[in-house]
């Protein structure tokens, strides 16, 4: 289509033609069809509401962006049914190691999956259009959702009750009325836009080369980063392995750049070839250079239009925290949603939504910002600190923990959030309300496969009666230990598979205000 | 005599390193140095224990262990992957 001919195509599907009629009905539109959007149509979709993407391109772009997918991502892909198909594709890592200079031995190095015996690994490494082509395809299977590619939205006008929306399909104009809109229309978000709303937070004087490349090599599946390498000196590197023999390299650039000229492959080729020696063989798979903020909208809910992924925050990409970060957003706002739209609870649950996602969005800035500060110093003092560090960590362990190549994802607590239900028996550590149910292993499969898309009482061998409609998944030894659910305990669990309450002596009572409040503070059963 | 402590005695390195960062906010490197300077002699007096103190001052002095460990500037397109880690 027009005005996309410098994006390259991973699959063509063509522009939809615009409707029949002038003005059009949606229940929920979502703005945008990139991993967060679908994702999102997807768990609407599979809740049975007729949902609407409306997306300006009408292909997958052939670009890698985004390829660092978290155990949490996982988790939420799992419960959409395309974990299996994204976690096969994928290369399995946990493990990523910090480099200083010439140095062979890491200075540092964590592990993404302290606690073994889960069913997903710490993190996959996957080029995002696999991701999007998999989510999909299981929406193509949902007769009650519809995809318009290739459809412009040009204005949006709020109203009390919905929002509508004037879009522009191949020269045509048509009005679309909602019910809902969700933008997940990317860090420049059409939407925020059209509806004159900003962002608030900081942006870096850096640059960023990425640099994917085929070739073939052979390295172990983990995150390698360089500081002040033989091959960057003075800045810093990554190499990361994607599937198909891609490999992800990132080379700081600095600020003072011609970042056109950047990506020209008389430029970018030097530096492959400074890192893997002058007679690499390698083609091209995507180059990219690129600057970064660490900014947030103010509020995310704005009456029927809510915003998701990189409309509402942008974080920098050392912590991979951006597409992630906005699987956690509809993670959070599906189950509300539904409820809303089900008339099983009132409106104001989807004003937790922005409770709890801005609190997730604020911990992966305050982590982005954080990693960025040690990667770009910007004085001859924190410069000092940080050489320091680096210096010290080579052969001292106290210095190790303060190296910050990116803190990277993992699933953020609400332990303030209005919709859980504060400890009233004397807990002392275990799974706290507001925290999310770690996995374990439970008779022949997973403590995470037994919670669905509803709420779940999970038991340690307590028999009691619960509220109508509750669903009761029995757990015992490790899946036990690792919720700290002594033996009569109960912890009641949400549909996204956060605690929001339990108990040392559960009764339906308890249980039963639990779940209304959870709900927004609509009594259960509905 | 005690020793200095060089193993993991710490957490929440992540706050604390802000924290020092803020420190050095919109100052001078005069007014830095001045600050750095400050902050050790107070640590210094916690510590309590002049021969620790002393450890630690061999310990980052220019030429202690990790300190100019490579030059900057060194260049070698050999440097990667293969055998490395593990």
């Amino acid at each position: 289509m027009s005005g996309h001919h410098d994006i390259p195509v991973y699959r063509r599907i063509g522009a939809t033609p615009a409707p029949s009629v002038r003005t059009d009905q949606a229940g929920v539109v979502i703005a945008g069809a990139g991993p967060v959007g679908l994702a999102m149509a997807l768990d609407l979709g599979r809740r049975g509401h007729c949902v609407t993407v409306v997306t300006r391109l009408d292909f997958i772009a052939h670009c890698s962006k985004a390829i660092c997918f978290s155990k949490r991502s996982l988790d939420i892909l799992d419960r959409l049914g395309v974990g299996d198909a994204v976690v096969a594709k994928g290369v399995t890592w946990n493990v990523g190691k910090v480099f200083r200079g010439d140095g062979q031995q890491p200075i540092y190095q964590f592990d993404m999956l302290p606690v073994k015996d889960q069913k997903r690994p710490g993190f996959i490494n996957i080029q995002q259009y696999y991701v999007e082509e998999f989510l999909l395809d299981a929406l193509l299977a949902l007769p009650n959702v519809e995809i318009r590619w290739g459809h412009s939205i040009e204005q949006v006008t709020p109203r009390d009750d919905g929002v509508d929306l004037d879009i522009l399909a191949a020269g045509t104009d048509y009005r679309l009325t909602a019910d809902w809109l969700i933008a997940c229309d990317g860090s420049r978000s059409t939407v925020r836009a059209r509806m004159g709303l900003d962002f608030e937070g900081r942006v870096f004087e850096d640059n960023f080369l990425i640099a994917d490349i085929r070739m073939t090599h052979e390295m172990p599946p983990e995150r390698w980063f360089w500081f002040d390498p033989p091959f960057n000196p003075g800045k810093s590197a990554l190499m990361h392995r994607q599937p198909d023999d891609v490999w992800r390299l990132d080379f700081q650039l600095g600020w003072d750049i011609d970042r056109d000229a950047a990506t020209r492959p008389e430029n970018v080729e030097p530096y492959i070839r400074a890192m893997l020696g002058g007679d690499v063989e390698f083609e091209r798979e995507w180059y990219s250079v690129y600057t970064f903020q660490c900014r947030r909208m103010a509020r995310f809910v704005h009456g029927h239009v809510i915003f998701a992924g990189d409309s509402a925050h942008l974080v920098s990409p050392f912590g991979a925290r951006g597409c992630n970060g906005g699987f956690a957003d509809i993670d959070n706002l599906g189950w509300k949603l539904d409820l809303v739209l089900r008339g099983k609870a009132d409106q104001r649950l989807v004003q937790s939504y922005d409770h709890e996602a801005v609190l997730t969005a604020d911990e992966n800035i305050l982590n982005s910002t954080r990693s960025t500060d040690f990667l770009t110093p910007k004085s001859p003092a924190s410069q000092a600190l940080r050489d320091a560090v680096l210096e010290l960590a080579q052969d001292h362990e106290f210095a190790r923990p303060f190296v910050n190549s990116g803190r990277l994802s993992t699933a953020v607590a609400y332990p303030e959030s209005p919709l859980s239900t504060p400890d009233e028996d004397g807990w002392q550590g275990g799974v706290a309300p507001g925290a999310p149910v770690p996995d374990a292993p439970l008779g022949d499969g997973w403590l995470l496969e037994r919670l669905g898309d509803d709420f779940v009482l999970l038991v340690h061998g307590w028999q009691g009666e619960v509220p109508a409609g509750l669903c009761v998944v029995a757990t015992q030894g490790a899946a036990a230990r690792r919720l700290g659910l002594p033996a009569g305990a109960a912890c009641l669990v949400r549909p996204d598979q956060y605690v929001a309450a339990r108990w040392m002596q559960p009764d339906r009572d308890r249980i039963g205000a639990a779940l209304s409040r959870a709900n927004g503070g609509t009594p259960w059963p509905n | 005599m005690a020793e200095l402590r060089t193993d993991v005695n710490l957490s929440g390195h992540d706050d604390l390193y802000a924290a020092l960062l803020r420190l050095h906010e919109d100052r001078t490197e005069a007014e830095s140095l001045k600050i750095w300077s400050r902050l050790v002699l107070l640590l210094a007096n916690h510590i309590g224990d002049a021969e620790v103190v002393l450890q630690a001052i061999a310990l980052a002095r220019p030429g202690g262990a990790g300190a100019d460990a490579h030059p900057a500037d060194a260049t070698g397109p050999d440097r990667m992957p293969e055998g490395r880690g593990q």
